[in-house]
Parts: C-alpha cells; sequence; structure tokens
C-alpha cells in the first residue's frame, strides 16, 4: 500500500489532557495591556518619573496653597480704605514685616511672614508666584486642549476622506505652517488686547481676561496645524488596514470609522505630541507676558512676574530668579516627561 | 539638477511668495478691526501727520481701496508709510535704522550658535557615553528648556549686576556681548544635538566601516566622511534658527536696550504704533519667509535623495 495516501491519525492527541498537561498551560502570569506595558515601562524611566513628581507637586501646590494662604494676589497690604497708603509695605525683602505688623508682632499677635517678600505696590510675593503658576499650567493646559480638538478633527477629516478634501486642507496647513507664527501670534495678540476688551465687559468671560482669551484664540487659529499634519499622517496609513475594509463592507459609516477604529489607534501618539504640546504653550504664554501681551494686571503670570521684576532688577534680583526658576522647572520637567512618554507609549519611534 | 528637483523650487518660492501675500493681507485687515483703524491715534497727533495720513492712505475710501494702495506701495517703494509716534519719520527708515545692530547682533549670533554647536556636536557624538558627552547633552537640554528672556535676565543679573563684567545697556561698547550670547545659546544647543544625533546615525553606516576597512585614517573619516554628511539636516534648521533669533532679539533688545528693530518693535507694540507694528510684523516675515525657503532649497541641492512629497 502506497503510504503517500493513508492518513495516519494519532488517536493519542484526542485523549483529555492530563493534570500535568493542564498545568503547563497554566498562564504563569496575567495578560498585560498596552497601557499596563507602557506604564510600567515610564515607570522604570526615572528621568521621566522625577519629572512626573515634579509637575504633580507644581500643580497640586499652585491649586491648593492660595485656598489657606493669609494673603491673595491682588491685596496691597499698605493699602486700607479711609487711610493713607502706608508705604513701609512696599518692596519688602524676604521674612520682614510691614509697620502695622511689626507693631502687631510686638504686641505678642502672630503675622504670618512674607517668605519672598512683597512687590513694589506691597503685595505678597509668595502667594503672587504661586497664583502665576496656576496661570502659566492653566493656559497651557487649555491652549493644548484647543489644539488638540481643532488638530484632530482637521487631521482625520482630511486623513480619512483623502482626494480633493485633503489637497485643499492641506494646502492651507502648509500656508499656515509657514506663516512665522511669533510674529502672528504677535500681532494677533496686540489687536485682540485692543478689540476684546470692550466687547466682553458685563459678561462672564471678562472675568478670564480678554488677554488670555485671545491668547487661546491666537492657539486655536495657528497652533493646530503641526496637531493635524501628525494625525493625517498617521490615519492615512492606518486607513488602509484591514479592519477599517472589513467594518467598511459591514456597513460602518466614515464618522463611525473615523471614531471607533481610527483615532482610538493614533491614540498614544495624539497625547504624546499634546503633552509636549503644554510647555510650549507655557512657553508662548510666557513671551507675550514679558512683551505686556499677556494676562491682565492684576493677575499674575509667570512670565508676567518676570517682566515686572525687571524694573527693579539691581535692588531686587530674587524676584526674577524665582519665577525663571519656576519656569524653567516646568518647561524642563514637561519637556522630559513627554519625552518619557514617547519612549514607553510609542513603539515606532523606540530606539 | 534634474527638472523634479527645479519643478520644487519653483513650486516653494511659489508658496513662499503666497505666504509673503498672506502675511501682508492678515496684517493690514487684522489691523483694520482696531477700533478706530491703525491709523487713527486716540492722542491727537499734529494736524499735518494727520492730514498726511489720510492723504496717504485715502482714509475715507473703501477699505479694499485702502488695501490695494498699501500692498502697491510695499511692492513698488517698500513703504509702509509713516510712523505715528515718532513725528516726520517713516516707518521703513525707523526700520532701516534699527537693522544696522539687529542684523550684527543676529548674524554673530547665529555664527557663534552654528560653530560652537556643530563642535559640540561632534565631540560629544565621537566621545558617546563618556562623560563630556553627558555633560554636553545635560548642559543643551537645560538651555533648550529655558525662555530665552529669562535666559538674558540671569545673564543681566549674574555678569553685569553682581560681578560687573559686563555692561547691561546694549549701546554701550561692548554692551552686545550678553545680548549676543543670549541670543545663541539656544540655537547653539539645538545644533550641538542635531549635529550629535546624525552624527552617531551617519558613523553607523555601512561606509564608514568600509573606509575603516581599507585603512582610512581616523581623522580622514571623520572630517572627509562623516562631518559632511551628518550637516546635512542641520542645513534645515537655519530658517527656523533665524525665526528663532528674530522673535528672540525682541525680548533680547528689551532686556539688554539695545537700540535694532526688536526694541522698536516692543515699544511700537506698547505705544499702539500700528503703521509701526504692520511694517515690522511684515519686514520680518518676509526675512523669515525667504531664511526658510533658502535653507529648504539648499538642502534638496545638497541631498537630491530627500523628497518632500
Amino acid at each position: 500500500m502506497d503510504k503517500k495516501f493513508t492518513m495516519h491519525i494519532d488517536v493519542d492527541s484526542f485523549l483529555p489532557a492530563t493534570d500535568e498537561e493542564k498545568a503547563y498551560m497554566v498562564q504563569m502570569r496575567p495578560s498585560s495591556t498596552f497601557f499596563r506595558d507602557g506604564m510600567k515601562r515610564l515607570l522604570k524611566n526615572k528621568v521621566a518619573t522625577v519629572s512626573m513628581i515634579i509637575i504633580l507637586i507644581i500643580t497640586l501646590s499652585s491649586l491648593i496653597i492660595p485656598a489657606f494662604w493669609p494673603y491673595s494676589y491682588d491685596n496691597m497690604l499698605g493699602v486700607k480704605p479711609g487711610v493713607p497708603v502706608d508705604a513701609s509695605y512696599s518692596n519688602l525683602a524676604p521674612f520682614e514685616y510691614g509697620e502695622t505688623e511689626q507693631a502687631m508682632i510686638h504686641d505678642g499677635v502672630k503675622v504670618f511672614p512674607h517668605i519672598f517678600g512683597t512687590d513694589a505696590s506691597g503685595r505678597d510675593y509668595f502667594i503672587r508666584v504661586v497664583y502665576g503658576t496656576r496661570i502659566s499650567l492653566a493656559v497651557g493646559f487649555f491652549a493644548s486642549i484647543i489644539v488638540l480638538i481643532i488638530g484632530m478633527t482637521v487631521g482625520s477629516i482630511a486623513g480619512y476622506c483623502g482626494g480633493k478634501v485633503d489637497l485643499f486642507i492641506m494646502r492651507i496647513v502648509d500656508l499656515i505652517y509657514s506663516l512665522p507664527d511669533m510674529l502672528m501670534v504677535i500681532l494677533l495678540a496686540t489687536v485682540l488686547k485692543q478689540t476684546l476688551g470692550p466687547a466682553l465687559e458685563h459678561t462672564s468671560l471678562a472675568k478670564i481676561g480678554s488677554n488670555i482669551i485671545s491668547l487661546f484664540i491666537v492657539f486655536g487659529v495657528l497652533y493646530w496645524v503641526s496637531m493635524s499634519r501628525l494625525i493625517r499622517g498617521q490615519i492615512l496609513s492606518l486607513r488602509e488596514q484591514e479592519y477599517v475594509l472589513a467594518s467598511r463592507a459591514a456597513g460602518a459609516k466614515g464618522g463611525w470609522i473615523i471614531r471607533k477604529h481610527l483615532l482610538p489607534n493614533c491614540i498614544s501618539v495624539v497625547i504624546i505630541s499634546t503633552a509636549l504640546q503644554i510647555p510650549s504653550a507655557i512657553f508662548t504664554e510666557s513671551y507675550l507676558s514679558f512683551l505686556g501681551l499677556g494676562v491682565n494686571a492684576p493677575m499674575p503670570s509667570l512670565g508676567s512676574l518676570a517682566s515686572d521684576a525687571l524694573n527693579g532688577l539691581s535692588s531686587y534680583p530674587y524676584r526674577l530668579v524665582i519665577p525663571a526658576v519656576v519656569i524653567s522647572l516646568i518647561v524642563l520637567s514637561l519637556n522630559l516627561f513627554g519625552d518619557g512618554l514617547r519612549d514607553a507609549f510609542d513603539p515606532k519611534l523606540r530606539t | 539638477m534634474n527638472s523634479k528637483t527645479l519643478f520644487y523650487i519653483l513650486k516653494r518660492i511659489g508658496l513662499a511668495l503666497l505666504t509673503i501675500w498672506v502675511v501682508i493681507t492678515v496684517t493690514f485687515f487684522v489691523m483694520h478691526a482696531v477700533p478706530g483703524g491703525p491709523f487713527m491715534s486716540e492722542k491727537a497727533i499734529s494736524e499735518t501727520a494727520q492730514k498726511a495720513l489720510e492723504e496717504k492712505y485715502g482714509l475715507d475710501k473703501p477699505l479694499l481701496e485702502q488695501y490695494g494702495t498699501y500692498l502697491k506701495d510695499i511692492v513698488t517703494r517698500f513703504d509702509f508709510g509713516p510712523s505715528l509716534k515718532q513725528r516726520g519719520r517713516n516707518v521703513i527708515d525707523i526700520i532701516a535704522d534699527g537693522m544696522k545692530t539687529s542684523v550684527k547682533l543676529g548674524v554673530i549670533a547665529a555664527g557663534i550658535a552654528g560653530i560652537v554647536g556643530i563642535v559640540l556636536g561632534a565631540w560629544a557624538a565621537l566621545r558617546r557615553n563618556k562623560l563630556i558627552d553627558k555633560i554636553i547633552m545635560v548642559l543643551t537640554t537645560a538651555f533648550v528648556s529655558m525662555p530665552s528672556f529669562i535666559m538674558g535676565s540671569l545673564l543681566l543679573v549674574l555678569f553685569a549686576i553682581t560681578w560687573m563684567i559686563l555692561p547691561a545697556n546694549g549701546a554701550a561698547s561692548g554692551g552686545l556681548v550678553l545680548p549676543i550670547i543670549t541670543l545663541s545659546l539656544y540655537p547653539m544647543a539645538y545644533i550641538t544635538r542635531l549635529t550629535r544625533s546624525s552624527m552617531l546615525d551617519v558613523l553607523g553606516q555601512d561606509y564608514i566601516r568600509t573606509a575603516k576597512a581599507k585603512g582610512v585614517s581616523g581623522g580622514k573619516i571623520i572630517f572627509g566622511h562623516a562631518l559632511k554628511n551628518s550637516l546635512i539636516p542641520v542645513i534645515t534648521y537655519f530658517g527656523p534658527m533665524l525665526a528663532y533669533i528674530v522673535t528672540g532679539s525682541l525680548v533680547v533688545e528689551k532686556i539688554f536696550a539695545v537700540p535694532g528693530i526688536g526694541r522698536a518693535f516692543v515699544k511700537s507694540i506698547t505705544d499702539r504704533d500700528y503703521p509701526m507694528v504692520m511694517g515690522t510684523t511684515i519686514v520680518l516675515a518676509v526675512l523669515i519667509v525667504v531664511m526658510n525657503l533658502v535653507s529648504d532649497i539648499l538642502y534638496k541641492v545638497v541631498d537630491p535623495r530627500i523628497n518632500f512629497d
């Protein structure tokens, strides 16, 4: 008999598994998800972990400290209604007290110290730095969210639709991309400062201040382009995948495919570039504040604090150094944390 | 140069021209959104100046016609009109005046950044993971994370106030030293990192190994093969570097009181000297766009393998 045509079936293969064999198949450890994997890699990265802790400490303290601090950022300590301005409160060195405060200490009353002294208007400088940090962080965060939303919408439409729509959108993106961004930012901020202020009066937005809103508008108009380029590139490569074809064959509509298949698959790239966008937004805000186009007085931001400190630089250099150190620390740790995120979560970029 | 490269260059020039036109248009219309328009001063300016403005820009004419005149004056005569705050002076004269100092500042800063950056980057790459590489990387990371106004202010505090080695005023003799250092540190750090990573990439290539195998000396490999090829990505940075130096000079000139275009620009913003803001924005934008164009074309010519589409 020719062996070729016989089927040799090993009957033993079909016996139920013995306990010993079953034990062999037991999962040695729970399977890991993409997220958990990335977190593990991130926590192994010492530089990124330290940066993350620094960011958390700075953020939390900027949120919590103003709640219990006895002074507020716009309270001029020397100014009391009905009394002439008490100049002894202006330009206090760290841990010095104003005249009335000294009298109170003399009487045995405990007075909370001015850790960083006071500024030229007699405002507690420590709380101004804390508050400025909060403003700078908030501006950076919300500006990045705006960039993310606009960039993601435009980028995914361009990438998914392709063809003429893509060509049209990408030409606009090219154009905005080649505009000198900082100059345009300055121009828009200058003009919006003049036009938005009166328009916003008596609305709930007036509290935030026209300058911050114009900053957000500027970001929304100019800075979404690199995000949309990135997402378009991702979507272009993702939409050729088989599972998209399968979904379309099953009758899925465009919006569904973008939301359920394409965006979740480029989410790590999106999160990473958003994280890296925050320091650059903080950078821009402080730059504009420094040029006098940032937050409205008396609200402080780290940039405006540094800018104000320039006037009394030779006598009070620490007033410049403090916000300078804080801003550099924030930007540096956000950048390092973003790099760590990229290394941990973007397998394609890992080297 | 083949026809494809030529086509790319033409396309790139087209985009640059379009960008310049968009900048002028945006600047004009955005500025006209200011209540009262850019040529209306809230303080009374001299009657003759007001009249000259009205005559020049035909402020009673429709907006589109004013735009046409503005555009035509720029293209044909580089004329941005008179300044509102500096009486009797044209915007273009103020710009040309400031440019003398600013160009000197920018060119020297760019030169230092380029030379020092390439040397440090190559050095770090050749001593990879050694102590000197680590020191260079830590320092450049710190420099890249520091906004220019903070760097400038800190240098000012240290060198001009605490140690009193260098003058704080940019107009004094030797006053440009600190502004130049401030401006060059960030691009220098960036070029160092760029050169290092591209040098490391090149050193891992096959042709370097071949050169080593056939007995080419170390110096010849580094200067003849590795460095030349690893400088290609650095060329692309020249455009962005100029953009950085231009925007950085705004704050640096403010800090050190350098009598340049940047300080004039910042002052015109606080003074609301709108024709000056418009003129300076356009001139600086054209400068940046042209430099970006040059660096893109240079990149393409130096390395024809690169495909931009």
